[in-house]
């Protein structure tokens, strides 16, 4: 039932005072007309309605999450805590910065830290997400093309294997998309890479580990070819749970890269935000950088400045300052030592389950992965009629979240798995049974596959009517 | 050392056994030698958990925290009740991922469903997307959604924030398009402007309500002129204003953006925040970002699901609306938890008493000698202009715990109230005023 | 999988027919089988060029965007609004379920016949 059809007319709480000053009557020119149907309610039904909504939920905290290119780890609570204090959520952006020293000696220390783990000079906190910190990414390098009157670099190169952002960023900043086809080893193909760099290539965006969970061994190759050209190599730092502290964006030839706080550095990702997407860069392309970069100036207090030649801003101003504060926090905790064990025992539990599984399942690339491996589920499908999507709708059966289904693209019908290095040999084992459980029930109980899930709150869900007839509002009945 | 891998050593013993190799090092052979970071990242030791609050406590305690504030400027500082920060902490809903698998995602879908509606209540619109990043990005992807296949232009008020401007000039030179700013008269929208320019080329018209200044717009005439010349209007709106004040679809609107945060999110530094996205029904499929539908399950059953995604990056790829994926999905759970317990009612009343306090103090910072800018009708923000310079007046209100109006030039102040200010704090704030004022 | 007669047929798997002296086209029952449940439909505009071989609209399932390339060249000089409320009459009636007519339209001879798209969907 929803929030709106709940509660009765002239219900309501009592949460603001009466008015302590004559009240003002706006003139009826500008004065609203229509009428305002937003829930009349108390407060129960309201603590109700969401305690409701949040049981037909599975969060990190519900269980399993092998959500594969997502990095669902664990949000740990410290980082709510500090997040919550009321010197930072009571603060107001537009303050005066003698008065925000705190918020900016974080940001301009967590700055460092980040520039430490990514091998980058100087990094902004402003872009809010992963695909803003890919546009801002782009246009640094657009900026320096354009600062050095090179105009003719329209093309980005993009391997087939890319995340969807990646493609529709380059758009966003009017570049034609050179899409390359991966080699059979999942990795870039040096000779097709080699083929369509030339003198009208702005760049190549990447990640690294890609998108199939492997490290590309050639990277260092990979990055001279684009640089050969006078291009640039932008990072995608999706993948970078599998790295952090063993090897850097910056040293394997990168120029600038983005950051996902939300899955890298422990932030919870609420439903789909909000996320975070720092945006590092080499000393070079620090002049464009966005609009209001703190810093320490020489006498020892905090500021902002503007670079340069900014490209202005992407957001208002400072980024998703909280979610910031939460990854701070967590780099804090972990430090030299604990940054460097995330990703390795990521690894670790990626090849554990990778390795636990490949007699049941066909691994897409059979080889020591990174945080993170696709099964490719075409045999399975050929015989059984049992699909990735089933699987995963066993899964959820299961009290496990499903890998992400059907990406990359280049695998047809695959799942990507990445367990995060946060989860117990105990909760990897138990998913390994499982795994072997729905590969058993395919050959021998398709038709329950099909139709799960059984236990969720709804069974499956009618895409087409959604999309053909959208209902995208609810309307009161007359 | 801090850490959160609950791996023992007995644990990775065993697991690189099953996987077959000798040490850990031997899962990071694909890395190049030359490339691996050696001797250890340059950073602090991990610390213990108690080490790191003290350490985050004492930097929070670096900023001011003023006990009363009068500055907007695109972040307001309204009540937010108790039960919003309860809801949003609930781990099932803060710890998940973006809705994809539905079947175990029906609370958020739900959440992100109602809100949409209230959006579309709040400014009248027919559809409201799932939210983008912010105001700014609102606007910018607004005018991104008008312009047409065959118009070069896109005309923005210079009566936007001016942040909200820079954050549509950087989309725009990422994408080409050419912006025309239509000059402001007397602190609103200068309408003879796009009477006399708006033609076939122009997509449409992008303007505030109520503007930077506060003052509000006569967007109905606004959007008369734009429709006559085929274009469509974009209205950049504060949705608490637009319970109480003639909201987009009333004035003829295509497509109304805004900023969020009012709608009970804290000022927090500038963010997290909420961007707002409505439009008219005819214009649902140029909506960037995702949007949440309802419809049944194999058995009849009410669900629902995020649609129309074949607008989006993760399937339309380089010839997507937008390239958003992310967004401020908690936010919105935040907005809807607001407009249910703050109700019809509420949410009026904290508009009301916003207003009727911002022109009280208006009235009182008048009478203290200081010149009220603003013309015309405003909202909760208006505009004076003083002899004393801007900066003495501010500091002497800092002295006093008050953070004052947000300066523009060296004399003159954007004031905001909201249900937060009692009169006493205006009474106390205005006294400060005249005394430097005086001087 | 139907192959209407009277019909040529592109490589793409696009049908057209003259019809009153325009060029109707649409999409073939084969095309609407690969594609699945379509969900939506984007046409161009009247007054609109069409060049043969190249997109002249999309057609959206769930999880995917194909492109509908034109099988002729000309001006487009009418579009059937009635896919836009309702797309799933291409799925029900693919060679019913007209996209645009094309005027002036050039190209129509390099289609194949019946008999050549039925191999060709066959090969």
């Amino acid at each position: 039932m929803l929030i709106f059809e709940k509660g009765a007319e002239g219900r309501r709480t009592s949460l603001l005072p009466s008015c302590d000053v004559p009240v003002y009557e706006l003139d009826d020119k500008y004065t609203r007309k229509m009428e305002l149907n937003l829930p009349e309610v108390s407060e129960v039904e309201v603590s109700r309605h969401y305690s409701e909504l949040a049981k037909k939920c599975h969060g990190v905290n519900d269980g399993f999450y092998p959500l594969g290119s997502c990095t669902m780890k664990y949000n740990p609570h410290i980082n709510e805590k500090v997040a919550a204090l009321p010197g930072f959520t009571q603060i107001h952006p537009l303050q005066c910065p003698k008065t925000v020293q705190g918020c900016l000696e974080l940001l301009c220390d967590f700055e460092k830290k980040l520039c430490e783990i990514t091998g980058m000079d100087r990094l902004t906190f402003q872009p809010a997400a992963g695909a803003q910190g890919e546009f801002t990414g782009i246009l640094l390098i657009k900026k320096y093309h354009e600062s050095r009157g090179d105009s003719k670099r329209k093309k980005i190169i993009i391997p087939d294997s890319a995340h969807g952002t990646n493609p529709a960023t380059a758009a966003m900043a009017d570049y034609e998309v050179i899409s390359i086809e991966s080699g059979p080893d999942g990795c870039i193909d040096l000779d097709k890479l080699r083929e369509v760099c030339n003198e009208e290539t702005a760049g190549l965006m990447l990640t690294n580990p890609n998108t199939v969970g492997l490290f590309d061994k050639n990277i260092l190759e990979v990055t001279k070819i684009v640089h050969d050209c006078g291009g640039l190599c932008y990072y995608d730092g999706a993948n970078l749970n599998a790295v952090m502290g063993i090897v850097r964006p910056g040293d394997m030839g990168f120029d600038c890269i983005h950051l996902n706080l939300h899955k890298t550095f422990s932030t919870p990702h609420g439903g789909g935000g909000p996320g975070a997407g720092p945006v590092g860069c080499k000393e070079f392309l620090a002049k464009f950088l966005p609009d209001d970069m703190p810093v320490q100036k020489e006498c020892g207090c905090f500021g902002f400045e503007t670079a340069e030649d900014t490209m202005g801003r992407v957001k208002a101003f400072y980024g998703n300052f909280l979610v910031v504060v939460r990854a701070y926090c967590y780099v804090l905790t972990l430090g030299k030592e604990g940054i460097p064990q995330a990703s390795t025992n990521a690894v670790l539990n990626a090849n554990y389950m990778m390795a636990s599984l490949k007699n049941d399942y066909t691994m897409a690339y059979d080889e020591i992965c990174m945080h993170e491996f696709v099964m490719d589920i075409a045999s399975i499908k050929d015989a059984t009629g049992i699909t990735a999507l089933d699987i995963a709708k066993g899964l959820l059966d299961n009290g496990i979240h499903p890998p992400t289904m059907y990406f990359p693209l280049i695998v047809h019908e695959c799942l990507m798995v990445e367990p995060t290095e946060t989860e117990t040999k105990e909760t990897l084992d138990g998913a390994i049974a499982v795994f072997k459980m729905l590969k058993e029930a395919a050959y021998e109980n398709a038709e329950s596959l099909h139709t799960a899930p059984h236990k969720a709150p709804v069974c499956r869900l009618d895409e087409v009517g959604a999309a053909r007839n959208p209902i995208l509002r609810y309307v009161k009945a007359e | 050392m801090g850490s959160y891998v609950p791996n023992t050593e007995k644990d990775i013993r065993a697991m690189l056994d099953v996987i077959g190799v000798e040490k850990l090092e031997d899962l990071f052979r694909n890395i190049p030698d030359e490339v691996k970071i050696k001797g250890g990242l340059n950073l602090p030791e991990g610390k213990s958990e108690m080490e790191v609050k003290a350490i985050i406590e004492a930097l929070a305690e670096k900023n001011k925290i003023y006990k009363s504030i009068f500055r907007g400027a695109g972040a307001y500082n309204h009540f937010i009740p108790a039960t919003v920060g309860t809801v949003i902490s609930k781990e099932n809903l803060l710890t998940a991922y973006t809705p994809y698998q539905a079947e175990i995602s029906q609370g958020i879908l739900q959440s992100i469903f109602e809100y949409q509606t209230m959006i579309c209540e709040i400014t009248g619109m027919d559809v409201s997307n799932a939210c983008v990043y912010d105001g700014g990005t609102a606007a910018a992807e607004a005018v991104k959604m008008i312009i047409g296949r065959k118009t070069e232009k896109v005309f923005v008020s210079s009566a936007l924030n001016p942040q909200y401007i820079e954050v549509i000039k950087t989309y725009c030179f990422g994408n080409g398009m050419d912006l025309v700013f239509v000059p402001e008269k007397d602190g609103v929208t200068d309408i003879d402007f796009i009477k006399e320019n708006m033609d076939a080329t122009v997509g449409g018209v992008l303007v505030q309500n109520p503007n930077f200044y506060g003052n509000i717009e006569d967007c109905s005439t606004i959007a008369d002129i734009v429709h006559e010349a085929k274009g469509k209007l974009v209205m950049v709106v504060n949705p608490i204003a637009s319970t109480v004040i003639k909201n987009a679809a009333e004035c003829g609107a295509d497509v109304a953006v805004g900023e969020g945060q009012p709608l009970g999110l804290p000022i927090s530094f500038g963010g997290p925040y909420i961007g707002f996205m409505a439009c008219t029904d005819a214009m649902k499929r140029n909506l960037p970002g995702r949007i949440v539908g309802q419809t049944t399950d194999t058995e009849g059953k009410i669900g629902y699901v995020l649609t129309l995604q074949a607008r989006e990056q993760h399937i339309r790829r380089e010839k997507a609306s937008s390239n958003i994926c992310s967004n401020e999905a908690l936010c919105a759970l935040a907005v809807g938890v607001y407009c249910s317990i703050m109700g019809k009612k509420g949410i009026v009343e904290a508009a009301t008493l916003s207003m009727s306090k911002a022109h009280y103090m208006a009235d009182q910072l008048a009478k203290a000698g200081l010149t009220i800018v603003n013309k015309g009708e405003f909202f909760n923000e208006f505009v004076t202009e003083s002899k004393a310079c801007s900066c003495d007046i501010l500091k002497a209100l800092d002295e006093k715990g008050i953070l004052g109006g947000y300066p523009i030039g060296d004399n003159q102040i954007l004031w905001c109230c909201t249900e937060c200010n009692t009169k006493e704090q205006i009474d106390c704030a205005v006294e400060i005023v005249k005394e430097v004022a005086a001087c | 999988m139907a192959v209407l007669e009277n019909l040529k047929y592109s490589q793409d798997h696009e049908w057209a027919k003259e019809e009153d002296g325009v060029v109707v086209v649409g999409i073939t029952d084969y095309a609407q089988s690969e594609l699945g449940d379509l969900v939506f439909v984007n046409l161009p505009e009247e007054g609109d060029e069409v060049v043969a071989g190249e997109a002249f609209g999309d057609v959206e399932s769930v999880k995917a965007v194909s492109d509908v390339l034109s099988p002729v060249s000309g001006t487009v000089v009418a579009i059937n609004e009635e896919l836009l409320d309702s797309p799933q009459l291409i799925n029900e009636d693919p060679y019913g379920a007209w996209f645009i007519k094309v005027e002036n339209a050039e190209g129509l001879d390099d289609l194949m016949d019946a008999a050549g798209y039925e191999a060709f969907i066959e090969a």
